[in-house]
């Protein structure tokens, strides 16, 4: 039943790279990966606290992809002195991104929200935990660039 | 205080996890907004909650939750069951309301050598 796999994982000297595909509205497997990577962090060693950000950021990107899109990928690579997440969908886009940022503002439809999901706290809670954090979206698709949304979230080892 | 005694005081049903109930309790978060509980939960809470889908065993493990209070009776499906066994994760239910569990566990953590209330 479980159609999220790793697809990579190259554990080179000092750095590790998890790589996951995400799949749109399948909730029975949702965290999976952050799951994963959160194991993966406390196996070489990561402090708990900085461990709990990271794992919150990547759930709610982990989250989005899965209420929003069709389908994404969850990227994680793991140094001694950083975590760099990057999430990416080929969904709608956020036509307002300020006002995804605010707390609260939700377009999750109601059947996501009956689960507890779509509170409108996923961004700022990526926010909130991440060192460095970015956003690309959009809505529609303009010369070669496709349709979707990319977070990058970064945390440092300090 | 460990999962155990607050199982032992309150008459929860454990329906996972049965092995890690020596886990020390560290506080209560009460949610059923999956996002708040990520935002605010701390590390060993035992968290109540009326969801019963499989993401709370996501939000538990990722959050190092110490165990889960299912309450008002609500059932949890047998796949949350499996993977929260699977991930060592205590479900617990309750026959009684949020309010009542909350309000136990409130008296519980507060005065451990108190008697329980009714």
């Amino acid at each position: 039943m479980n159609k999220k796999k790793i697809e990579k994982t190259a554990d080179t000297k000092h750095k590790i790279a998890l790589d996951f595909t995400i799949e749109g509205n399948n909730f029975s497997s949702a965290g999976e990966a952050s799951i994963r990577l959160k194991h993966a962090l406390q196996h070489i060693g990561y402090p708990a606290l900085l461990i709990r950000r990271i794992a919150v950021a990547a759930y709610e990107a982990e989250m989005n992809i899965i209420i929003h899109a069709q389908r994404g990928v969850l990227k994680a690579e793991i140094t001694p002195e950083t975590v760099t997440i990057w999430a990416e969908d080929e969904g709608p886009g956020i036509p307002d991104v300020d006002l995804a940022m605010q707390e609260g503002y939700s377009t999750a439809p109601d059947y996501i929200r009956e689960m507890g999901f779509g509170a409108g706290m996923g961004l700022p809670n990526i926010k909130r935990c991440a060192d460095k954090f970015e956003i690309q979206t959009h809505v529609e698709k303009r010369g070669n660039i496709e349709k979707g949304t990319k977070v990058k979230i970064v945390i440092y080892n300090k | 205080m460990t999962v155990e005694q607050v199982v032992r005081a309150l008459g929860l049903n454990v329906r996972s996890g049965a092995s890690k109930l020596d886990q020390k309790v560290g506080g209560v978060y009460v949610s059923d907004l999956l996002s708040d509980v990520m935002a605010n939960a701390k590390q060993g809470d035992i968290w109540i909650t009326l969801q019963v889908h499989q993401n709370v065993v996501a939000v538990a493990t990722l959050l190092d939750l110490s165990g889960v209070i299912i309450s008002r009776g609500a059932e949890p499906a047998e796949a949350i069951i499996a993977k929260a066994e699977q991930e060592g994760v205590p479900v617990l239910t309750s026959p009684e309301p949020t309010f009542e569990v909350a309000g136990r566990l409130y008296q519980l953590l507060s005065e451990p050598d108190a008697p329980a209330l009714k």
